[in-house]
């Protein structure tokens, strides 16, 4: 290219204005014009819950950002020393430099404090966030192909998320949390075989001894951020790739997006966002105590508080370790600890149950499809109430984790409260299962009597007869067509297994148990048929239709 | 298995409306004769007020300038705070009590600050920004099969070029080579910390160690312990600023308490007493925490963790929570000055089981 050829709109005199020349410099290198070509008008669908994931994004760079800033003042250190800062009632205590150095930043660098507690605020939110978002995927079938990977990368952010708060809050080496470390501490120690020596390679010795806030500070500053980093933009890239998923409506396909631009209109939403997040954040921060570890003290092994619960997201596994009873099997000179080990096994399969739904399902639908259009959770209602029945469980154990504080609020005893959980933690879900499945039944038969015959008006009108009836308004044809738009499924069958010449097929065990899960999830218990286009006819033909 | 095995006939055709999909926005919806569940397509865009009336489009301009300048009037209340404010001075604020009057002001501007920010750029969005919806086309993600093919060819050409499949020794001694070298990335975890040996046996107890109470730091004598009240107890010559303390306390923190002589149901846990004054571990033997709640009149004692009960009446057996065996108790007994000794270490593990414990 010769120097002087400008764009063709404009004669070689004149030169472009400086944004476009360095849009130009930077597409000569990077090719941000083909870029921003497919992306720069992108469009998103609005509705509130697609939301719920840009306040995880969000609150992971608020942690990110006031992350950085505290490790400027923190350090990551168990050697001892004498408190000498200005926070009077703890004065002349030893403690770790860990704690010393947050008390430093709590009460003698300024905006420390509030820098602290957005963090901390940030994270439980961060992990809430992505709790509810998981939900609204699950819930919405959003996690259909071409969709499954994206929601592995999810379900990964959420459990890194849950390791990297715990580590987190371990790091101020104070009374409560050190309690949670030495009860990680006995959870390793009840591996088989192998459990203390793991314990000793991560505490280097006995516990606590004088290594694991170090360890600590770099898993949770570098290792785990560094691979939800990545996660989250693997997320991220997927979802401009995959295209955002719509509801249903006119004018809403499996092919096509309807929304509004990126340019402007996300960009000034999903930014102003952002701030919206950060600023209650700030606020909450600014007025909600959180982790006030002055109040609890340094950390001694022969020291505890009561009522000690580790932050929300671990309060299942706390669920799990409380109620369990205390097995423990003594044999050749070796103890199973199964009191403990059983419910460390557990933690990860509560989590991998929800993981691993979308992968069973495809399976028993059978479906290769891609899917756009998200499901009302009443139109799929074995997959809701396994969603409803997972939720209960994971709340049931929450109860588990915080039964001295139930016994103390609601002066209950709390051997009752923690019988009540054994038992609940397996009857609640199936409960929850069937009862979710019949709500959303109910729920799909009222939306075919209101596509058949018409919408409740409220009026009451008198026939010549004497009799009184409600006059129903029929639906518009938009309410129509959201209303019949989703798809069902009939459940797959085996077939004969012996044909016409009497020779008998194998049928795998696979096969079979992939009809029967697909009987359940569509036979005659799983799905009221959807209104066809001859019952409407019919009834609105007028036959005997009052 | 796959799902070949079973005939797809479960899965529903493909939407019937799907040729609905070329209805550009603003098309008229035609009710269908064959189809009365049809989609009509996208509705007709609305006009907002703003969109109509230039003096409401001004109202929201305003607006959102407002809440600019309120984000910039915060930041100036956050610097003013910063400098003006002493860390340590206390506010009243209803209800929230007495809090960190710095905290508060730097949250507050803060918040506003960025809050505002947010709610003028998402009001600029909502009223003023077209909201005029647009419908863009999906493609499928997979592949063309041209597309697929030719990869699959590029892929054998590569293969074959590579001679992987065909030259056996090197394919072989590649993965060997791979699969070994990830050991010494093992074998330099080994020095994270000791072997664990015998050293979870052994507490700093031993045989003529003196009892010293954990708060007056004085070598306790059976006076001492009234019957009812709950004693904690470290071993003579443990002071807090040893470089050891926190794992030497972490086996050897000790509870005593009194108990009258014929309340004690357990055997050995009169022979290990001394005059109805027992010493048991601290430590709960479910996951380590401290156990330090003491309800005299039953003898029972709870850990405040996850509330595993021992009775201390009866060799601090479980009664009720997770914990999976008794606690340990030291054998104790008066020397020849009148003080309260141990007779010997703990004689088994103190704390949380492990594989080893037996």
């Amino acid at each position: 290219m010769s120097t002087t050829t400008t764009s063709d709109s404009r004669s070689s005199r004149e030169k472009a204005p400086a944004g476009e020349r360095v849009a130009d410099w930077a597409d000569g290198r990077l090719g941000i014009y083909s870029l921003a070509k497919s992306n720069m008008r992108k469009i998103f669908p609005d509705h509130w819950s697609f939301m719920l994931g840009e306040i995880c994004l969000y609150s992971f760079i608020i942690i990110i950002l006031t992350g950085v800033y505290l490790t400027l003042f923190f350090h990551p250190s168990m050697n001892e020393v004498e408190y000498h800062g200005s926070y009077i009632p703890l004065q002349g205590q030893l403690m770790s430099e860990a704690f010393n150095s947050t008390m430093h930043i709590s009460f003698d660098v300024r905006g420390g404090l509030l820098i602290r507690q957005i963090h901390h605020w940030a994270a439980l939110i961060f992990l809430a966030g992505m709790f509810v978002h998981m939900m609204r995927v699950f819930f919405t079938g959003a996690f259909r192909k071409p969709r499954e990977v994206n929601w592995v990368f999810g379900f990964l952010l959420f459990v890194l998320g849950m390791f990297t708060g715990f580590t987190g809050y371990s790091l101020p080496d104070d009374l409560l949390s050190g309690t949670g470390v030495r009860f990680m501490e006995g959870a390793v120690l009840s591996v088989p075989i192998v459990g203390t020596y793991l314990s000793f390679f991560l505490f280097g010795g006995e516990f606590p001894g004088g290594d694991f806030v170090a360890r600590f500070y770099s898993v949770h500053v570098l290792l785990l951020p560094g691979i939800m980093l990545g996660l989250v933009v693997g997320h991220l890239i997927l979802v401009f790739y995959h295209k955002h998923t719509q509801f249903a409506g006119p004018g809403k396909t499996n092919n096509n997006v309807v929304g509004m631009p990126l340019l402007p209109v996300y960009m000034a939403k999903a930014g102003g966002f952002f701030f919206l997040v950060f600023g209650v954040i700030a606020a909450i921060a600014a007025i909600a105590s959180i982790n006030p570890i002055w109040a609890m003290g340094p950390y001694r092994p022969d020291m505890v508080s009561t009522g000690a619960q580790p932050d929300w997201y671990m309060g299942f596994s706390e669920g799990l370790i409380r109620v369990m009873p205390g097995w423990e099997i003594n044999l050749w000179g070796h103890t199973l600890v199964l009191g403990v080990f059983i419910p460390l096994v557990i933690f990860p399969l509560v989590l991998v149950a929800i993981a691993v739904y979308p992968f069973i399902e495809s399976w028993v639908t059978g479906d290769k499809r891609e899917h756009h259009i998200l499901d009302r959770p009443r139109n799929v209602p074995t997959r809701t109430a396994f969603g409803a029945a997972w939720i209960s469980w994971y709340f049931v154990l929450l109860v588990g984790g915080g039964n001295d504080i139930w016994a103390t609020h609601f002066h209950l005893a709390i051997n009752s409260i923690t019988w009540f959980v054994r038992i609940a933690f397996f009857v609640v879900p199936v409960l929850t299962f069937m009862a979710t499945k019949r709500i959303c039944l109910g729920l799909q038969r009222r939306d075919r009597d209101k596509v058949l015959h018409g919408r409740e008006s409220g009026i009451i009108k008198r026939l010549p007869h004497g009799e009184f009836i409600e006059v129903h308004e029929p639906l518009s044809q938009d309410a129509l067509h959201t209303l019949t738009a989703h798809d069902q499924y009939k459940p797959a069958e085996i077939g004969p297994t012996v044909d016409e010449n009497g020779v008998e097929r194998k049928v795998s065990g696979a096969q079979k148990l992939r009809a029967r899960m697909s009987e359940g999830f569509y036979g005659e218990e799983g799905q009221i048929p959807k209104p066809t286009v001859e019952e409407y006819k019919e009834i609105t033909s007028g036959h005997g239709h009052h | 298995m796959s799902s070949q095995d079973i005939p797809e006939e479960n899965v529903p055709a493909e939407r019937a409306t799907d040729d609905h999909a070329e209805h550009g926005h603003g098309a008229v919806a035609v009710a269908d004769e064959q189809n009365p569940f049809a989609d009509p397509g996208l509705p007709p865009h609305e006009h907002r007020i703003q969109d109509i009336d230039e003096r409401a489009a001004k109202r929201s301009e305003r607006l959102v300038a407002l809440l600019f300048v309120l984000s910039m009037l915060a930041t100036v209340g956050f610097i003013a705070s910063y400098v003006a404010i002493p860390n340590d001075k206390s506010v009243f604020i209803f209800p929230l009590g007495h809090i960190s009057a710095l905290n508060f002001a730097l949250g507050m501007s803060l918040g506003v600050a960025l809050f505002a920010i947010g709610a003028g750029a998402v009001h600029w969005a909502r009223t003023l920004m077209s909201d005029v919806e647009i419908a863009d086309e999906r493609h499928p993600i997979e592949a063309e099969p041209e597309v697929k093919a030719k990869v699959m060819a590029d892929f054998k050409a590569g293969a074959k070029e590579s001679a992987l499949g065909r030259r056996k020794l090197i394919r072989n001694t590649m993965f060997g080579a791979l699969a070994l070298f990830p050991l010494s990335g093992v074998m330099l975890l080994r020095d994270l910390g000791p072997l664990p040996g015998t050293k979870l046996r052994h507490t700093l107890w031993s045989k003529g160690k003196l009892l010293v109470n954990m708060n007056t730091n004085e070598p306790l004598r059976p006076s001492d312990v009234a019957v009812g009240s709950l004693t904690f107890a470290k071993p003579e010559g443990l002071e807090t600023d040893d470089e050891d303390f926190q794992k030497e306390i972490a086996k050897a923190a000790l509870m005593i308490i009194r108990l009258q002589p014929d309340n004690i149901k357990d055997k050995q846990e009169v022979e290990w007493s001394y005059d109805g004054i027992v010493a048991f571990s601290k430590i709960c033997t479910h996951v380590g925490c401290p156990i330090s709640l003491y309800e005299q009149q039953t003898h029972h004692a709870l850990c405040p963790c996850h509330q595993s009960t021992f009775d201390l009446s009866d060799g601090a057996r479980v009664i009720f929570g997770p914990a999976g065996h008794a606690l340990p108790q030291l054998q104790i007994g008066v020397n020849a000055e009148g003080y309260l000794e141990a007779l010997s270490d703990f004689t088994q593990p103190v704390g949380p089981a492990f594989w080893e414990r037996g």
